[in-house]
C-alpha cells in the first residue's frame, strides 16, 4: 500500500549546518495492518508521518502509495488520495466549529454522525458540536476532536501521532481502544499509530522502532515487543546495549 | 416602492433582508427615507431639524426588533444622517442597521451615519450593523460612521459592527458613557483589501460603579491595505473592562493596534490583549490534511476568524 524507499530528511541548523533528521528510510506499510512506530523522543517518529503526509519534503528517496509515486504531491493531493494525519498537537483555531471541522473532513457526514463520532471520544455532543476549535478548548478536548475528525474521515491510511500526548489516563486507553476497534471494523484500511503505550505495542500488528533517525528495529509485535519490554534494547535503540544504559522502558509502562 | 436586484442584494449583505422586513423598519436609499413603518412599541419618527430618524422603543418592550438599512447605488452622493435611538425602560429589543454602497462611477459615494443611542435603566440592546461596497467604478465607497451610546443604570448593549468587505475608506468612532450596573460589549470584525483603509476608535467611560465594558476587535487586513485600531477604556469607578484585538495580516498590509487603559479610579480592572500575525502555518497544515487546497484553507480560517 505505503512504500518509503531510501527516505533521507534534513533541515539546516541554526550554524547554517545540515542537521540529518531520518536516514535512508526504508518501509512497507501493508493494507488493513496495524503499526506501531515507537522509540525515544526526537529520534524521528514524527518526521517519518509528516513525509509521509507531504508535510515535510525528503531530501532523497522516493514515496508510493498503491503503486503511485507521490513524493513531490502535495499535502492536498496526498489526502484526497486517502492518506490522513492526526497531529500530536493539533492548531487551534477561532470561531471554526468542530461541526464544520468534521465536514470537511468528511462531506458526505450527516448531523448525528457528527455526534456519533463526538460520543465515541467522549465528548457530549450538545457541549461540543456548536463549539469554535479555540483557545478555549483544554488541550485532552483538541486532542479527542482531533481523533474524532479522523475517525470520521475513515482514510486509507490513518496516522495517529500519539494520541495518549496531552491526555489523561481514563482518556488514553479510550482513545486507543477506539482506534483500534475501528481499525478492526473497517477492515482494508492501515492504522499507524505513534506511541509509546505499553497496552498498545504488544497488541499491534508490526512495530517499528525509531532512533537518531534510523530504523533500529521491525517486524512482528511478537518479536520486537519483548525487545522493548525487556530492556533488551538501550536508550539509543540499538540491541544489546551499547553502553549508553537501558531505553526509557518505564514510558512504555 | 419597488426594489431594484441591486437594492435587494445591498440588503441582504447588510441586514440579511429578502424583502420587506416585518414590524417596524426605515430603509433610506440615495439620501431620503424610502420606506418606513413603526409598529405599536417601536415608533420611528424623521427628524425635522436635520436628515435621520428617532427610533423610541416604548418601556418594557420585549423580544421585538427594528430594521433601519442604509442603501447608496448613485455614484458622487454624499450622504450625512443623524439617527437616534431612545430605549425605553426595560425594553429588551434588537437594531438591525448597516450600510451597502453600489458605486458604478468615477465620483465617490460616502455615508456618514452620526448614531446616538440612550439606554434606559435596566434596557437591554443587541444592534448589529454591517458595511459592505460593492460595484465596479472607479470612485471610492467611503462609509463613516460615529455610534454615541449612553448607558443608564443597570442597562446593557452588545454592538456588534461588521465591515464585511468592499469598503475603501472607513473612520469608525465609537464613544460609550456607562453608569452604574451598565455593561457594553462591542464586537468589531473588519476586512480590508486592495489599497482600503480603515481607522477604528472606541472609547468606553466607565463612569458608574459596577460598570463594565468589552472591546473585541477581529481584524484581517490583505493585499497593501491599511489599518488603525485604537481601544481606549477609561475607568471612572469601580469597573471592570477588557480590550481584546486580533488580527490577521496578509501581503503587504499594514496593522496598528493601540489599546489604552485609563483608570481613574483605584478600583477599576482594566486588562487588554493585542495580537497580530499571519496565518499560522499549522492551522493551514491542518485542513490540508483534511483535503482542503491552500486557497479554501485560507478562506476557511479567514471566515471563522471573521465571525
Amino acid at each position: 500500500m505505503l512504500e518509503l524507499k531510501d527516505i533521507s530528511l534534513s533541515f539546516n541548523g541554526s550554524n547554517g549546518d545540515a542537521k540529518e533528521i531520518l536516514k535512508n528510510i526504508n518501509l512497507t506499510f501493508e493494507s488493513g495492518k496495524l503499526y506501531a512506530i515507537t522509540g525515544p523522543n526526537g529520534g524521528g517518529k514524527t518526521s517519518i508521518a509528516k513525509v509521509i503526509m507531504g508535510i515535510y519534503q525528503p531530501t532523497q528517496g522516493q514515496i508510493l502509495f498503491n503503486g503511485e509515486d507521490i513524493t513531490n504531491l502535495s499535502i492536498t493531493e496526498r489526502a484526497r488520495r486517502g492518506l490522513a494525519y492526526a497531529f500530536q498537537q493539533p492548531p487551534r483555531f477561532k470561531g471554526l466549529y468542530v461541526e464544520e471541522v468534521m465536514r470537511i473532513a468528511n462531506p458526505a457526514i450527516d448531523d448525528m454522525g457528527i455526534r456519533s463520532y463526538l460520543r465515541d471520544v467522549g465528548l457530549c455532543p450538545e457541549d461540543y458540536i456548536g463549539r469554535d476549535l479555540g483557545p478555549s478548548l483544554s488541550g485532552g478536548e483538541t486532542k479527542r476532536l482531533e481523533v474524532a475528525q479522523l475517525l470520521a474521515k475513515d482514510a486509507l491510511l490513518t496516522i495517529f501521532d500519539e494520541p495518549e500526548a496531552g491526555v489523561d489516563l481514563w482518556t488514553i486507553q479510550k482513545l486507543i481502544s477506539l482506534i483500534i476497534k475501528r481499525h478492526r471494523e473497517n477492515k482494508g484500511n492501515t492504522v499507524v499509530i505513534i506511541s509509546h503505550h505499553e497496552q498498545f505495542l504488544p497488541i499491534c500488528d508490526e512495530i517499528i522502532l525509531v532512533a537518531d533517525g534510523e530504523i533500529r528495529e521491525k517486524g512482528p509485535a511478537a518479536s520486537v515487543w519483548p525487545l522493548i519490554r525487556d530492556d533488551i534494547i538501550c536508550n539509543c535503540g540499538i540491541r544489546n546495549e551499547c553502553g549508553g544504559g537501558l531505553i526509557e522502558a518505564q514510558q512504555y509502562r | 416602492m419597488k426594489l431594484s436586484s441591486i437594492d435587494s442584494q445591498l440588503l441582504k449583505a447588510v441586514a440579511d433582508l429578502h424583502g420587506i422586513p416585518r414590524g417596524a423598519f426605515n430603509i433610506r436609499k440615495d439620501g431620503e427615507g424610502v420606506l418606513r413603518q413603526s409598529s405599536a412599541n417601536i415608533e420611528i419618527v424623521p427628524k425635522r431639524d436635520k436628515p435621520g430618524i428617532d427610533i423610541i422603543v416604548k418601556p418594557g418592550t420585549k423580544n421585538e426588533s427594528v430594521h433601519i438599512p442604509v442603501i447608496m447605488t448613485k455614484s458622487g452622493l454624499k450622504d450625512v444622517v443623524y439617527n437616534t435611538f431612545i430605549i425605553g425602560e426595560g425594553a429588551d429589543v434588537t437594531i438591525i442597521a448597516g450600510c451597502g454602497i453600489h458605486n458604478q462611477g468615477d465620483q465617490d459615494s460616502q455615508h456618514d451615519g452620526i448614531h446616538e443611542f440612550i439606554i434606559k435603566e435596566g434596557a437591554s440592546v443587541k444592534y448589529v450593523e454591517k458595511h459592505y461596497g460593492q460595484g465596479g467604478g472607479q470612485g471610492k465607497r467611503v462609509l463613516n460612521p460615529t455610534t454615541i451610546v449612553t448607558i443608564e443604570t443597570g442597562g446593557y448593549a452588545e454592538m456588534e459592527m461588521v465591515q464585511i468587505r468592499g469598503v475603501d475608506d472607513t473612520i469608525r468612532t465609537t464613544e460609550a458613557f456607562i453608569h452604574d450596573k451598565g455593561g457594553l460589549k462591542v464586537v468589531e470584525r473588519l476586512l480590508t483589501d486592495g489599497r482600503q483603509k480603515a481607522v477604528s476608535n472606541i472609547t468606553i467611560h466607565l463612569i458608574g460603579a459596577d460598570s463594565s465594558g468589552q472591546v473585541l476587535s477581529r481584524s484581517v487586513a490583505q493585499d497593501e491595505s491599511q489599518q488603525v485600531f485604537r481601544a481606549s477604556l477609561v475607568g471612572k469607578n469601580r469597573a471592570t473592562g477588557h480590550v481584546e484585538c486580533d488580527s490577521i495580516i496578509m501581503g503587504n498590509a499594514q496593522i496598528r493596534a493601540v489599546p489604552e487603559l485609563n483608570a481613574e479610579s483605584a478600583e477599576a480592572v482594566l486588562t487588554h490583549e493585542a495580537a497580530i500575525g499571519r496565518i499560522a502555518g499549522d492551522q493551514l497544515i491542518k485542513l490540508m490534511t483534511l483535503g482542503l487546497d491552500e486557497k479554501e484553507a485560507i478562506d476557511t480560517i479567514l471566515a471563522g476568524f471573521l465571525r
